[in-house]
């Protein structure tokens, strides 16, 4: 029996042996080379379709041929950064975060646009300043560009305009608070109108006041926080003088901002969002859980098409005001050329031609967000979309986290202080504050600049 | 001492024996004959292994103990490349962070290695009752041991959403809790609990399968002396089964014990270290620092603290082990 | 083949019969309990966005290949409009995706992904278990200076959390190009797998009695073909153990994968929790991939289901 079964092993592998050996050839086998194409590397979400399909037009008229790299947000700093840093060839265009800028004009591992831009008369004042020095510029507020602008973004808000404008919870909450339901202006507004429709039940579905970002491995919960504690006075730093951070960062007021936070996720959100970013709060919202929900405008022309909410049933605003500020988070990106592509020419040409002016205006038809100041200073533009006012009103107001070099040791450090603090319910906002002081302190200080306290 | 009775073999071991005397000439003339010496056999056999190991392992190793003395961040390769000697090192073992990280691991290689034994080694007990369709029903409880451990911690932060996952609806069905009024993980009560139980889920099969091979291994003349002596089942699950099996399961506690030492990917996609850092193990603090904030010096000091420390601890283990074997 | 004596752990005779019975519900009433989330993941597979997603979660639902679809498509989204004007739709998966106001733009990354674990998995298992059964081998059969020193050092390199060996190979793989390549993943999981490799063959072959290896000798083989004609044969079993959990290893690991690679070379398991649909995660097509993916590694260790019992003792307690 023994030796039946070993015949049969052996001719078992035997053809594995040759299964092993044809894979393994087929591993060290060389690709076939493919005709012009580029690629593009951007995060996985509704404005990258849009560029697909606006990319269409780019082969048509010049033959290129265009392959797309998209990662979903909570792994896209991750892989695009280690790309980056590997001296990957995979990309030869990259939309990049904006606060990438910093390390990838001091790492080079963009194209440095400024000798292009000149040749092909491509000015940066046509584009909306903020976001050229959001997403271009580096250093900040100098003339050395990184990147076209490319997708103009920031921090807004929906809300379920269907059930605002029901009688019942009008005058319900009019006989509760003394003033109209309407879109929140204010933060403490927004907590009051949040409370009201925590646990109520609308069409017999039990419903949450509102959606704020609580993701704690990427970027998310401090792209929600920062939207507060600037409107309570939360500053990054001295404006007069670069890196003091203390009183600052961790001024009484900014704590109070930070509670705020804590106590709008505490009292008015679904139950479950403990690490939601994006694509948790579309599904929040489209599927009816939410009055309210914070996201990037980036999501909004998806929302706006969305059949079960989107339409009548959906309004937007900005973000509210606080107590002594009113900004909301920049969001956004650049398109840049990586520096070890090897079809730069290819490359910088897809450039070119996404910014002219008419390819903007289709951009922003189609679904993305135009930084162009022709399209967007338009005076159709507002009309041009539901959500157009509010964001022209918005990237107005917007500030941007540390765009720095080391830019992810100090996101990485504020999400952590914050996400204890809000979600885990470790210590008091202002020893949270207090700590991020120490940590941002202590990344700067490694990197050699001087760190005043007091 | 564990023997295992080779019946078949106890007869060619006497023409063996006899083929020996006359084997050492022969052979000899053997490899002189054309064959390669046993020597050369020996080295060609172990030469690549050992050559990809050191390749693979030593030699990063080495590399990365030199980069611990010094403040490399890749994402600021510009910056002139510092020495600073044991800085790195410093720096960890004074940050409470890091104790932190290092208690909330030990904590869950203790609580899940406990529960994993305790339920692979029932199991294997019941199982080796050999009841009918008893196979069957091993496959089926072996299933979540061959899942990729990154796509089970992903899968069930589905299945504990609150809302829409159907675990808080079971608990519900079966104590009356609301499904919305708890969230696995999410609250910092529940989630070091949570990765315990998934981790549990998956590899308590693992220990059963160790377990089982030890409780077959045990001869049943020892079983038929005890029955002799009139011993109560009880009797001869304490005196024979229990210290039989015991080396079995502290092989399986050193495998289990290193492998949650290394956890990383189940517990960064169940709960991404959350909430806060109370299930944060320190692989995932490492990945961070390294491939996040990228500060490759700082990292690869913790790195090797943490080898050190497992290494010692392993150590220690199989010298008690072993110790147990000879009894 | 070793026959391993039928024993129970309580008494010589068969267990009584109310005994099986009582062990026989409690395991069965486990592993029905163990198998629900991964019954619900399969079922998962053939839910639509919408039911995977429903509040309150839904047991009872409409079957639809949705999942299966969107995990093999790309897709984008397009107004009635448009829709109407194009060609009508071919296939039943055309006309499926239609349904949603959406159009087939392309295949997905999942085939490439799904290849590219057959080759680093299977690839890297061949090459250890190959190497392992070379160097278990010589350990068991000849004086190697330094053995049990080897051997200790071979078991130790599995020690080291995977992110932190990342750190140098990353650094090494940048300078010599084998970042996101199938080679550089393929020697990585050899390394990795070799270690476990030898301490398991080590442990079987040392229980395979030289004297046949002997007897072989004075009948005028040489080593090497003594080593395929007696010793292999007899080691077939140890080597499909060391096989299975090799393959189990490279086939499901994560850490160097989603360190390492990012397209060419990328993994099954660092591509399918990143399957994201239109809003969150494309649940459906995430469950599919996870179905799929995990059907090899059952098949094989079906098959193979013997030898595992006799591997994980990695034959380090015996004698």
């Amino acid at each position: 029996m023994r030796k039946s079964a070993t015949g049969m092993r052996s001719k078992w592998a035997g053809g594995a042996l040759a299964l092993f050996a044809g894979v393994a050839l087929s591993a060290v086998a060389s690709q076939p080379a493919a005709a012009k194409q580029l690629t593009l590397c951007w995060a996985a979400w509704d404005p990258a379709n849009a560029l697909v399909e606006l990319g269409k037009d780019f082969t048509k008229q010049s033959g290129i041929e265009m392959k797309y790299e998209f990662v979903p947000w909570t792994s896209y700093a991750d892989r695009f950064l280690n790309e980056l840093n590997s001296h990957g060839k995979l990309c030869d265009l990259i939309i990049g975060d904006s606060q990438w800028i910093g390390g990838a004009a001091e790492n080079h591992w963009y194209v440095k646009l400024n000798d292009f831009f000149a040749k092909e008369h491509i000015s940066m004042d046509d584009f909306v300043p903020a976001t050229v020095v959001g997403y271009s510029e580096w250093p900040k507020n100098t003339p050395n560009y990184w990147a076209l602008p490319a997708m103009a973004d920031a921090v807004g808000w929906t809300y379920r305009k269907d059930w605002f404008a029901r009688p019942e919870i009008q005058s319900e909450f009019k006989s509760k608070y003394g003033h109209d339901l309407a879109p929140p202006k204010t933060y403490d507004e927004l907590k009051q109108v949040a409370e009201f429709f925590q646990g109520r039940d609308i069409d017999g579905k039990k419903v949450y006041g509102a959606y704020i970002f609580t993701e704690r491995g990427s970027e998310g919960i401090t792209m929600g926080v920062t939207n507060v504690l600037y409107n309570y006075g939360f500053a990054y730093e001295n404006p007069k003088k670069a890196y003091q951070m203390q009183g600052f960062v961790n001024s009484a007021d900014a704590a109070k901002g930070l509670e705020f936070y804590k106590a709008l996720y505490k009292c008015c959100t679904a139950p479950g969002m403990t690490n939601a970013y994006m694509q948790e709060g579309l599904d929040a919202f489209k599927s009816g859980q939410v009055a309210m929900q914070m996201n990037w405008f980036a999501f909004f022309p998806g929302l706006y098409k969305d059949p079960n909410v989107g339409g009548d049933k959906i309004g937007f605003f900005v973000n509210p005001a606080g107590p002594n500020a009113h900004f909301t988070q920049l969001g956004g990106q650049g398109i840049s050329v990586v520096a070890t592509s090897e079809h730069q020419e290819d490359a910088l040409s897809y450039i070119k031609w996404f910014a002219q002016p008419a390819v903007q205006q289709k951009w922003w038809e189609i679904g993305g967000y135009s930084a162009l100041k022709a399209v967007v200073d338009a005076p159709s533009f507002p009309k041009s979309a539901a959500f157009a006012p509010q964001f022209l009103e918005s990237m107005a107001i917007v500030k941007d986290f540390w765009a720095e070099p080391s830019y992810a040791q100090l996101l990485l450090d504020m999400q952590k202080r914050v996400h204890d603090y809000v979600v885990a319910d470790k210590g008091t906002s202002q020893q949270a504050l207090d700590l991020l002081v120490k940590d941002w302190t202590k990344v700067f200080s490694e990197q050699g600049k001087t760190v005043a306290s007091e | 001492m564990t023997t295992i009775i080779h019946p078949e073999h106890a007869p060619v071991a006497d023409l063996a024996e006899a083929a020996k005397s006359r084997a050492s000439d022969k052979s000899r003339a053997a490899r002189r004959a054309g064959g390669l010496s046993d020597r050369t056999i020996a080295w060609l056999f172990v030469a690549p292994t050992i050559i990809l190991l050191l390749a693979i392992n030593i030699f990063p190793l080495i590399w990365m103990i030199r980069l611990s003395f010094t403040s490399l961040n890749l994402s600021m390769s510009y910056l002139p490349l510092r020495f600073v000697g044991l800085d790195n090192f410093r720096d960890i073992l004074t940050d409470e962070d890091i104790w932190a990280r290092l208690q909330t691991t030990a904590q869950f290689v203790i609580a899940s290695v406990a529960l994993q034994v305790f339920v692979g080694f029932g199991l294997a007990l019941l199982i080796n009752r050999q009841f009918r369709s008893h196979s069957f029903w091993t496959t089926i409880i072996l299933l979540p041991m061959m899942l990729s451990p990154a796509v089970v911690g992903n899968f069930w932060t589905l299945l504990f959403q609150p809302q829409i996952g159907p675990f808080n609806y079971l608990v519900s069905v079966f104590t009356g809790v609301p499904p919305s009024s708890f969230s696995m993980t999410g609250e910092v009560a529940l989630a070091p609990w949570t990765i315990v139980l998934v981790d549990t889920w998956m590899w308590a099969p693992y220990v059963m399968l160790i377990c089982l091979a030890g409780l077959r291994s045990i001869p049943d003349y020892i079983y038929e002396a005890a029955e002799v002596d009139r011993a109560s089942p009880w009797r001869q699950f304490w005196s024979i089964t229990l210290p039989m099996t015991v080396p079995f399961l502290m092989l399986a506690v050193l495998f289990r014990a290193i492998e949650n030492f290394k956890m990383f990917d189940m517990v960064n996609l169940l709960t991404s270290g959350g909430p806060g850092s109370t299930t944060e193990l320190v692989s995932i603090t490492l990945k961070r620092a390294a491939f996040e904030k990228w500060r490759t010096g700082y990292s690869s000091a913790l790195a090797i603290i943490l080898f050190v420390t497992v290494f010692g601890a392993a150590n220690i283990y199989v010298k008690a082990l072993n110790r147990v074997k000879q009894r | 083949m070793t026959a391993i004596a039928k024993s129970t752990a309580h008494s010589i005779v068969e267990a009584s019969p109310r005994a099986k019975a009582v062990a026989g519900t409690i395991v069965i009433l486990y592993a029905v309990i163990a198998i629900l989330p991964l019954v619900w993941i399969a079922a998962t597979a053939f839910k639509s966005q919408s039911d995977a997603i429903a509040y309150p979660p839904k047991v009872i639902f409409q079957p639809t290949l949705e999942g299966y679809v969107n995990l093999f498509t790309v897709r984008t989204r397009q107004t009635p409009d448009f829709i109407a004007k194009l060609p009508p739709a071919v296939t039943w998966y055309d006309r499926l995706v239609r349904q949603h106001d959406m159009v087939i733009a392309g295949p997905s990354k999942v085939v490439p992904r799904f290849i590219n674990s057959l080759i680093i998995g299977f690839g890297s298992t061949f090459l250890a278990v190959f190497l392992g059964t070379l160097a278990a081998y010589a350990f068991s059969r000849f004086r190697i200076p330094l053995a049990d020193d080897l051997l200790f050092f071979i078991l130790s390199t599995r020690m080291m959390p995977p992110v932190a060996v990342a750190i140098p190979i990353y650094l090494m793989y940048r300078q010599l190009n084998l970042t996101d390549t199938k080679l550089g993943m393929i020697l990585l999981y050899t390394a990795v797998n070799v270690s476990l490799a030898v301490w398991l063959l080590k442990g079987f072959i040392d229980e395979i009695p030289r004297e046949y290896e002997e007897a072989a000798l004075v009948d005028g083989y040489t080593r090497l073909q003594a080593l395929r004609k007696v010793v292999l044969p007899q080691a077939v079993t140890g080597i499909a153990a060391t096989a299975i959990f090799c393959l189990i290893f490279s086939w499901n690991e994560y850490a160097f994968a989603v360190l390492l690679t990012s397209g060419d070379a990328q993994t099954m398991p660092p591509f399918i929790p990143f399957i994201i649909g239109e809003g969150g995660q494309d649940w459906p097509a995430v469950a599919a991939a996870t179905t799929l993916f995990v059907v090899p590694i059952v098949l094989f260790t079906i098959l193979l289901r013997k030898h595992l019992l006799r591997g994980i003792t990695f034959g380090a307690v015996r004698k």
